[in-house]
Order: C-alpha cells, then sequence, then structure tokens
C-alpha cells in the first residue's frame, strides 16, 4: 500500500488543521461571553459589563484567574487518573470536528510565486481536514468516547459527589447516544453514502412545495425527516450534557457533579471541553440537517468566492444553533432524573427507528 | 518524501502493535479492575488504528464506536458501581499465572503455525483491489453467426468501504450474521432471566410501582368516600 503525498498536500493539511483548530479554541472565550450577557439579557441583569466594551474582554480575564489559581490533588484522589481526566475529555471535542465539511471545494489554479510553481497544474481544495468514506462513523465513534474525561474525572475524585455525577454522566450518555445515531441513519439513508461531504451535496438545491414556492432541500424541511432532525436536536443537547439534561453537574444537587474536585486549568479544561463539544455538535446539526455550508437559493459558484460565502453560511448557522444552546439553557428547567431516562429509551428512540423506516418507505417509492 | 511515507504503515504497525501487546498484558497483570478496564480500552484503541493500517476504515470505526465507546463504558459502570478498590495482592508467579502464560504460549505457537500469506485469501495487491466488487448478472448477447446465446457477464467497480462490508454481510453471509444475532438475543434473556430474582415481601413494599399503586388505591378509596 503506498501513500502518494507531495509537499503541498501536506502544506494545504496542515493549513487546514490550524484554521479549524484556532476557530474551535477561539470560540471557546467568545461562547462563555455569550452565554454570560445571554443569560443576563434573558433574567433582565446587566451581566458582565466592566471589562473592554461590552465586557468583550472578561473571558480573558477568566482565563488569566484560572491559570493563576492553585492547582490542588485531593489527598485521596487517584493521582494520576485524576490529572490524565481532562485530556480524555478534551480529545473527542478537539478532533472530532476533522471530518465535518466547513466550505464548498474550489479550484485553486496553478501560479508563479518567487520563481516557484505553486499548485501544480492546478488542484480542489477540499475545505476539510480528512475526507474519509466513513466519516459520520468516525463522528460518533469519537464521539462516544467523550463520557471517559467524566467518567475517569468522577471515580478518580474520590467524592461521591463527583461519583454520582460520572454515573448519572455514563448513563445518559449511553442512552441519549443510541437514539442520537439512529436519527443519523436516516440521514445516511437518504444520501446514501457516510461520506459527510456528500450528505452536504445531497442537500444543495431546492424542492418545490405545491411545485411553486422553492424550498431549499435540507433534511430538516424534508417531510421525511424532520422527526430525525427533532430526536437529533434533543438528543444533541443531552450527549453534550446542556441544560435541561445537565445531569452531570446539576448544581442544585452534586455540588458541581464530577468537576466538584477541580480546580485551576484542570477544571478550565473541562469547561473548554464542553463548549468545544457543544461547537462540535452544532456544525455536525448542521452538516446532517440545516445544509452544511449551502446558501439557500444561490448556487456558490467554483471558486475563491464561491468559496468564501459558504464558509460565511457555515459559521453563521454554527453561531445561530450556539445561541438557541444558550437560549435554551436560560428558559428550560432541569428535568427529573427518571424523567430524562424514560424520554430517551420509550420517547426518542422509538421515533428515531419510525424515521428509518420512513426513510426507507420514501426511498423505495422514490419519493426522495 | 517518498522514502519517508513509503515506510510509515510499518513504522506505525511496530508502535501501535507494541503499545496494543504491552496494554494487553497489563490488563491481566493490573489489581485493580478500573486500571484494568482502561488498559483494555487502549488496547481498543490500537487495533482499531491497526485496522486503519488495512485499509478497513469502516472495521475501525465500528471498533471504536461497539467496544471502546459502548462495551468498555457498561464495564467501567459496573466495576465503578460495584467498587471494587483492589485486588489482593498476588505472587507474580502463582498457579494462575503459569497456566496461563503456558495457554498463551501454546496458542502462539498454533497461531504463528497457521496464520501466513494466503490463508484465507488471495493477498490483494493494493487498495484499489481490496474495494473491487464484482457484480455478475446473465445477458442475452448476439453471437457473429446471428444465434443469441445467453452469458454470463461479469461488471467490477469500486465500492466504498462500508458498502463492501454490507455487502459482504448481508448478501454472502446472510444466515451466519442473522444466526449470530439470534444468539447474542438469547444470551441476552438468559442473562436478565438469571440476574432476575424475587423480591422479598418488605423489598416488594420499597419499591416504586409498588408505592405508586398503593397511592393510587388510596386516592380511589378516598374518592369513594367523599363521593358518599
Amino acid at each position: 500500500m503506498s501513500y502518494a503525498f507531495d509537499t503541498t498536500d501536506i502544506v494545504l493539511s496542515v493549513v487546514k488543521i490550524a484554521v479549524v483548530l484556532l476557530a474551535l479554541l477561539n470560540v471557546v472565550p467568545i461562547m462563555v461571553w455569550v452565554e454570560r450577557r445571554g443569560s443576563a439579557l434573558i433574567q433582565d441583569r446587566p451581566g458582565p459589563n466592566r471589562v473592554g466594551p461590552f465586557g468583550l474582554l472578561q473571558s480573558f480575564a477568566d482565563a488569566l484567574k484560572f491559570i493563576l489559581k492553585e492547582d490542588i490533588i485531593p489527598a485521596g484522589a487517584h493521582k494520576w487518573i485524576y490529572t490524565l481526566a481532562p485530556t480524555f475529555g478534551l480529545l473527542p471535542a478537539l478532533t472530532t470536528i476533522a471530518v465535518v465539511p466547513w466550505g464548498r471545494k474550489f479550484f485553486i489554479e496553478e501560479r508563479e510565486f518567487l520563481g516557484r510553481t505553486l499548485f501544480e497544474g492546478g488542484r480542489w481544495f477540499e475545505p476539510v481536514i480528512v475526507n474519509v468514506n466513513v466519516g459520520i462513523l468516525i463522528v460518533f465513534a469519537l464521539a462516544s468516547l467523550g463520557v471517559y474525561g467524566i467518567v475517569a474525572a468522577g471515580w478518580a475524585s474520590n467524592n461521591k459527589y463527583s461519583m454520582f455525577g460520572a454515573i448519572r454522566a455514563s448513563a445518559q450518555m449511553i442512552s441519549y447516544e443510541l437514539a442520537l445515531t439512529l436519527a443519523a441513519v436516516s440521514v445516511l439513508l437518504a444520501a446514501g453514502s457516510l461520506r459527510l461531504t456528500d450528505v452536504v451535496w445531497q442537500q444543495s438545491g431546492t424542492f418545490r412545495l405545491f411545485d411553486t414556492i422553492p424550498i431549499p432541500a435540507w433534511n430538516a424541511f424534508s417531510p421525511a425527516m424532520w422527526i430525525a432532525f427533532v430526536v437529533f436536536v434533543v438528543a444533541g443537547f443531552a450527549e453534550t450534557n446542556r441544560l435541561p439534561f445537565d445531569f452531570a453537574e446539576a448544581e442544585a444537587e452534586l455540588v458541581a457533579g464530577y468537576h466538584t474536585e477541580y480546580s485551576s486549568m484542570k477544571f478550565a479544561l473541562f469547561f473548554m471541553a464542553e463548549y468545544m463539544a457543544m461547537t462540535t455538535m452544532s456544525a455536525l446539526i448542521v452538516t446532517l440537517f440545516l445544509g452544511g455550508w449551502d446558501i439557500p437559493w444561490y448556487n456558490e459558484p467554483p471558486t475563491f468566492l464561491g468559496f468564501i460565502l459558504s464558509v460565511a453560511a457555515f459559521v453563521a448557522k454554527v453561531a445561530l444553533l450556539l445561541f438557541v444552546f444558550v437560549w435554551v439553557r436560560w428558559t428550560i428547567p432541569r428535568l427529573k432524573y427518571d424523567i430524562l431516562m424514560r424520554l430517551g429509551w420509550k420517547v426518542f428512540l422509538p421515533l428515531a427507528f419510525l424515521n428509518i423506516v420512513i426513510v426507507a418507505a420514501f426511498i423505495a417509492m422514490r419519493w426522495l | 518524501m517518498e522514502a519517508l511515507t513509503s515506510g510509515m504503515p510499518f513504522l506505525v504497525f511496530l508502535i501501535i502493535g507494541t503499545i496494543a501487546v504491552a496494554a494487553s498484558i497489563l490488563v491481566v497483570a493490573m489489581r485493580n479492575p478500573v486500571h484494568s478496564a482502561l488498559f483494555l480500552l487502549l488496547t481498543f484503541l490500537c487495533v482499531a488504528v491497526l485496522f486503519v493500517l488495512k485499509a478497513a476504515e469502516f472495521v475501525a470505526a465500528v471498533q471504536v464506536l461497539v467496544y471502546a465507546g459502548g462495551i468498555m463504558v457498561l464495564f467501567l459502570f459496573v466495576v465503578m458501581l460495584i467498587n471494587v478498590r483492589s485486588l489482593p495482592e498476588e505472587r507474580v508467579m502463582s498457579a494462575f499465572w503459569k497456566g496461563g502464560l503456558a495457554v498463551g504460549l501454546g496458542l502462539f505457537i498454533l497461531f504463528a503455525g497457521v496464520v501466513r500469506p494466503g490463508v484465507y485469501h488471495e493477498p490483494k495487491g493494493n487498495e484499489r483491489d481490496l474495494r473491487t466488487q464484482t457484480t455478475y448478472r446473465m445477458r442475452k448477447v448476439r453471437n457473429a453467426d446471428g444465434t443469441v446465446t445467453e452469458r454470463r457477464v461479469g461488471r467490477s467497480r469500486v465500492v466504498g468501504n462500508s458498502e463492501a462490508i454490507g455487502m459482504v454481510l448481508y448478501r454472502d453471509y446472510l444466515v451466519p450474521f442473522e444466526v449470530a444475532s439470534l444468539f447474542l438475543l438469547v444470551a441476552m434473556i438468559g442473562a436478565i432471566v438469571i440476574g432476575k430474582r424475587e423480591l422479598l415481601a418488605e423489598e416488594e413494599e420499597s419499591t416504586p410501582q409498588f408505592i405508586l399503586d398503593r397511592a393510587e388505591k388510596e386516592k380511589e378509596v378516598k374518592e369513594v368516600v367523599n363521593g358518599r
């Protein structure tokens, strides 16, 4: 087996990785600010507004504070696993985004630069870090590893509240992962591929409602898949441990859940992992159901301009969904734990199955 | 660049394979069940990397999804719930270890004798060959002398990893696959039946369903009394 690489490929890959990682890491301070200002807006109070214009620099002050705090490892804790746990949590959140396409591919012309020929013969630039043919499976495989950070932290802390948080989180994540994966199966059936770029291409363009009104052919608007969309979004909230499903940390019951004992940068890492997982989940919802980088009623040209426009569309959609995450958190109160489990197994799982049957029927009737 | 990348798969295999073997030995050597579980997780992840090296991304992803993300989480869950902190220390060369080593060595010799290239299938050259699927169908062909005969025509095309596995599982090996799933179902039902036990009378009174039923009955009685 041979791997055909050349220097241009490697440089392009490194550039892509750098861009995506930096974007993902920068989402965290922005989202912390949005979360605090958003909650203040919803609760009719000013929120952080002292550091910088509109309190924009508050997150940097917070980060500085985290770095300067003392890093405490409790005497009864299991030192190794306690130290490794934040990394377990962070790695899946950082790597999952690699298979999500974030723009329309465009053609780079061959050009001369400082006496060297760059992009020999011209080449297609695909704005996704790795375009594997089992993309969606990789996403779920990595997302399913996210629970280890929480479980390891809860167990290693040697604290009853942490332990309860970890046990609740693992039960919850196992339950909702099934609904999440099965909801995605509907989309994959319709797209006929596990590759996420194919899923996006299948959603570009429009279909005509009653043969008159053109509607973007996004999966969320498809009569066959809106159930899967609802199930996927709700299960996504549960999978990222956000309110109304934040039983892993439920501060009214468990102090701070699995990260009760953590302080300083270790706590900050859990915090970052939560917001990055949220961003990845938003990107995934956008890719699977909201047309990815597709701009409605507009055919993006395969040029640099089309690429920039599509990336802007993708970022706008993800930002909107992130705001929905914040909005829901400060609007809906926490559920009871038994209601959460009952919802997962008895409502969302059958609904996801039902939707697979519906999509299969649509495909058999050649309506999709 | 070519020289750098051509040796890469073998190098990765050496590193990851060593980690996988070391981690799987540590699974049985560790005295704390949680450590064993975490090393087993490491073994699963390393095996997934080995699958990727053999151009089987689908199997790799499913390996992580099912074993690392599903089964191991349940394992950890149970280990934490029963909360075994540590097993008693044993001498390294206890009877179990001697027996285990003997069995392991025997199996190794057996496998080394059996497993070699070309035992299960012809070794295929490259990634493209691995993914080429040939479908056959009967087709009427007009011969040169004007007669029409049916001939078997094969068409090859390159398919994705998941499609190739789907073809094998649901077409070539459909019956064994379904039988295996039936076995798993039977095992699951068996585990539930074995795990279930009759509750004692006082335990029965403390179950949520019993309390709910009792409350319901009391409410009915109250309604009847109030109605009169």
